[in-house]
């Protein structure tokens, strides 16, 4: 089942500028979720269009920023907890 | 099935994202060591059932959330949909945008990056009810597939399209009250309440 199949069935709403068919389907752009003849309609717009443009660029490296200050430090207690967990000791040194 | 050794070596690498994506969930370093901990005690025990060229990071995931809503999820049962506000589209371009043009050469990016910090990132995202945390993290911190979240959270697939549109959306409101409150946005209310006296008359 298509993530898109209900976007696409309002191609044709002449109720949308546009302006609001593009923001519409900013998500979807983003997230690389639309079919590639969707992707070439929003890119023609944003080529058209700067006040989209920014507002596309901006969502996109607001998704950047996000992805790159939401990092943590691996804790060695947990580095080594896990790498115990991953590889046990084949040793015979823990059998009694 | 897969080979133990380079099961083991290929779950190892994901430790940093799974340990971020805990903190995140549980809001506890303790907490979090445990969930990660526990997420490849099972995923170990399970690897036998794991297909070689199938997407081990999105099934880590998968094990690491559902112990999570299994096990560590507040028991407290909280009105989710309902904690989120209506937010508008494009909530904080509309207040941030156009900085860039303000230094010329600067991008977007590089605004962002110093107007936001590290900690209020991660702490809008802990702010997120459950369902939108766990999506927001899946897609924007991860960069998962609406297909693999939906297959990580057991979710259709409209079910993840409209958390992320809200939990993204509640987020970027987030983010702005912080920087409202570091006074590097103006705030929406920000009306002065004691305007400077007027000089007063002099006395004759």
């Amino acid at each position: 089942m298509s993530a898109m199949a209900d976007s696409e069935r309002h191609d044709h709403d002449h109720d949308e500028t546009p302006c609001e068919a593009a923001l519409q389907e900013l998500y979807l752009y983003l997230d690389g979720e639309l079919t590639p003849e969707k992707r070439t309609t929003i890119e023609h717009h944003l080529d058209d269009c700067s006040p989209c443009f920014e507002a596309f660029d901006f969502e996109a490296e607001l998704r950047v920023v996000i992805s790159k200050k939401c990092r943590d430090e691996v804790p060695d207690s947990l580095r080594e907890a896990v790498a115990r967990i991953l590889e046990p000791p084949t040793d015979s040194t823990v059998e009694r | 099935m897969a080979d133990q050794a380079t099961f083991a070596a290929q779950a190892m690498e994901y430790m940093g994202p799974l340990y971020t994506a805990a903190l995140r969930m549980t809001r506890n370093a303790a907490d979090a060591e445990d969930l990660v901990q526990e997420t490849y005690l099972k995923a170990y025990r399970g690897f036998g059932g794991f297909q070689e060229g199938t997407n081990l990071k999105a099934w880590l995931y998968r094990i690491l959330t559902n112990t999570f809503i299994n096990s560590y999820r507040s028991k407290k049962r909280r009105p989710e949909e309902s904690e989120l506000d209506e937010v508008e589209d494009l909530y904080l371009y509309r207040r941030l945008g156009g900085l860039e043009a303000v230094a010329v050469g600067r991008s977007a990016e590089d605004e962002l990056m110093d107007l936001i910090t590290d900690q209020e990132v991660k702490d809008a995202i802990e702010s997120l009810p459950d369902q939108f945390r766990m999506a927001v993290l899946l897609a924007d911190v991860e960069g998962f597939s609406y297909k693999e979240i939906a297959e990580i959270l057991d979710v259709p697939i409209g079910t993840v399209m409209s958390r992320l549109h809200r939990g993204r959306k509640a987020l970027q409101k987030r983010l702005f009250e912080f920087a409202s409150q570091r006074g590097l946005a103006e705030a929406p209310e920000a009306v002065d309440p004691n305007p400077p006296a007027t000089q007063p008359a002099l006395a004759e």
